[in-house]
């Protein structure tokens, strides 16, 4: 590599010699060279820029900086330069720099950023209400006319979202049966209260256990896909299509998963408590010596059909919170890739929380009602 | 001598040629455009210049490296001697502007982030966006500043060769102007050779040295636009027919 300053002092003057190539890789070096340099008893600087082989825009950039640094500093700069393609370049640095001093740096207050992260909160609650209300609105259209209702999008859906989450609805809810009874078992086996798994089984799982685990697998299978579909179509501006074409995506795009949803979940609760009981019913044979014929007729004494009802019926309103969160983060999905990352997990989550929340809800709601 | 040498190249898709038999060459210093109607592979050529797409036979020369046959070290080396302009920008959508136009040079340079700093805003200054936009985020700005930021990048690390797709589409004709002006100046002070794909038939009278039209899977001509008139071909004289209402 070519040297690529050398200094000089002569009485009260400092030549800077500059030679080689000075670019973006090179400036580096010359800046840490420069930083050393004793200049007490010196009044003029002579910036030489003859022995220079190319000079870029970054090393023009970093020569003039250095020139304005040391006039700032009350030093006498000249500049020797014959080249009149190094000259240009100075002098376009020159034309197009921006002062340090006048840079808009938008220093804000920390008050002003919680002021505008409160802000977003209650933008997004907004958002979210007039997400609902525009739902509730296009449901009211729906019904209005069965002629405009999407059938083959329904079943499309039913088919993506329910019936291919079959297997897995149904293998999670056998293993959660076998996990609670195998778990009680063992407590109930101190006791000598053997038969008690199915009252145990049969209140947990038809209640609790199946509409929550359920709703849960399908939050996290259906929803992510809902907010990740919607909110690419809104970044390929395939929404905006839809608009100005006059087809409305309330009735193209979110009825019909809602309503997909709110048909299919029930069902799977259904498969997910046989699937439970199963689970329960086998590890009640093996750890605790109860034949099925015991077991099936200790559960239609002691469980009254209510409890399943009781599950089912959450159900619907399960899938309508996972559909609508789900969609309502697809169509919050900015024009930008990351955005719709953010929006999937917050979608995930938020929908999983709010089917908890739900649930609570229902348990505190039935129980006082004595259901 | 010669920026980018193209000999004897062919491309397919599956059974559909695109190019048959192309040679052209591009000389240090020029302003170089790649014309011909839509569909004829213009962008195609230029993606096969950067290493983004691969061609049948035939070879390309960049910056005097057999793009073909280069080994990764060569490859990274010619790739931090050029810049390229998208049609749309491409700009990363996570990064503001300002860091956009910064990531090459905070990951290619050991310079300072006072100095960074100083060469962004440069860039920023000299495609002519405000200082004041630079921390906006691109789903914040419009297409023409999409360009603007984008061509910023491209030149941040002070290439010697540029490729611009388009540049002139979706800009304002006063913008386009503007850009013009931009890339001829760009040209005479950082001595940059530019290829370019475009429409624009005022920018290709403004700013081009000499062209290529690619017609029919081949070079239709090669040459300055000033003699272009005498070309027999029928894209060519439809499409610089009304030249006497431009100049």
């Amino acid at each position: 590599m070519h040297t690529l300053i050398t200094i000089q002092l002569k009485a009260d003057k400092l030549f800077l010699n500059f030679s080689g190539e000075i670019t973006v890789y090179t400036i580096n070096i010359l800046q840490n060279k420069l930083l050393n340099i004793n200049t007490s008893t010196v009044k003029e600087i002579v910036f030489d820029l003859n022995a220079i082989l190319f000079l870029d825009t970054a090393g023009a950039l970093f020569l003039n900086k250095l020139q304005h640094d040391y006039e700032i500093q009350t030093f006498n700069v000249k500049i020797s330069s014959h080249n009149k393609k190094i000259n240009d370049t100075l002098e376009l640095v020159e034309n197009y720099k921006i002062d340090s001093n006048t840079r808009d740096e938008r220093a804000v207050s920390s008050l002003h950023i919680f002021y505008r992260k409160y802000r977003k909160y209650i933008e997004g609650v907004k958002y979210f209400m007039e997400f609902l209300g525009r739902l509730f609105m296009s449901i009211v259209l729906y019904l209005k006319s069965f002629k405009s209702i999407r059938y083959k999008e329904i079943f499309f859906e039913i088919n993506e979202s329910g019936v291919k989450a079959l297997w897995i609805v149904s293998l999670t809810s056998f293993l959660i049966g076998l996990v609670v009874a195998f778990q009680s078992s063992y407590q109930l086996k101190i006791y000598g209260a053997n038969i008690f798994i199915v009252d145990m089984l049969g209140l947990s799982i038809l209640r609790e256990l199946a509409p929550v685990i359920t709703a849960i697998v399908i939050a996290g299978r259906s929803g992510s896909a809902f907010t990740a579909q919607i909110g690419a179509m809104k970044i390929t501006q395939e929404i905006d299509a839809m608009k100005t074409m006059g087809f409305d995506p309330y009735s193209f795009l979110l009825l019909p998963r809602i309503i997909a949803l709110m048909i299919i979940l029930p069902i799977l609760v259904f498969v997910s408590d046989i699937m439970g009981m199963l689970g329960g019913m086998i590890v009640a044979n093996i750890d605790l010596g109860i034949t099925v014929e015991v077991f099936t007729s200790r559960f239609q004494e002691v469980i009254k059909v209510k409890h399943f009802y009781v599950g089912i019926l959450k159900a619907p309103f399960f899938a309508f919170l996972i559909a609508s969160i789900g969609i309502y983060r697809g169509l919050v999905v900015k024009d930008d890739t990351k955005s719709i990352g953010i929006n999937t997990t917050k979608s995930v989550v938020e929908s999983i929380f709010a089917v908890i929340v739900c649930d609570a809800l229902f348990s505190i709601a039935f129980t006082s009602v004595g259901i | 001598m010669n920026i980018i040498e193209v000999r004897n190249l062919k491309t397919k898709f599956e059974n559909k040629i695109v190019h048959d038999n192309i040679s052209l060459t591009i000389k240090e210093g020029e302003i170089y455009g790649l014309l011909g109607p839509s569909g004829c592979g213009k962008t195609t050529l230029l993606r096969e210049m950067v290493m983004l797409q691969e061609f049948s036979e035939g070879s390309i020369e960049v910056l005097g490296y057999d793009i073909y046959n280069i080994n990764h070290v060569n490859a990274q080396k010619i790739r931090s001697k050029w810049g390229v302009l998208f049609q749309a920008g491409a700009l990363f959508s996570s990064l503001s502007i300002k860091e956009n136009i910064a990531l090459p040079l905070i990951e290619y340079t050991d310079l300072s982030s006072s100095m960074i700093d100083e060469i962004v805003n440069f860039k920023i200054n000299l495609v002519g966006l405000k200082s004041s936009d630079a921390h906006l985020f691109p789903s914040q700005i419009s297409g023409g500043m999409k360009k603007k930021a984008a061509l910023a990048r491209a030149l941040a690390m002070d290439p010697k060769l540029l490729f611009l797709d388009e540049p002139t589409s979706g800009l304002d004709p006063i913008s386009a102007r503007d850009f013009d002006r931009l890339i001829l100046k760009l040209r005479s002070v950082l001595g940059l050779t530019i290829v370019m794909v475009s429409h624009d038939l005022q920018s290709i009278y403004d700013t081009l040295d000499r062209v290529a039209i690619i017609d029919n899977q081949k070079i239709a001509y090669e040459g300055t636009i000033s003699e272009i008139g005498s070309v027999n071909s029928n894209f060519i004289q439809t499409f610089f027919k009304n030249k006497e209402h431009i100049i």
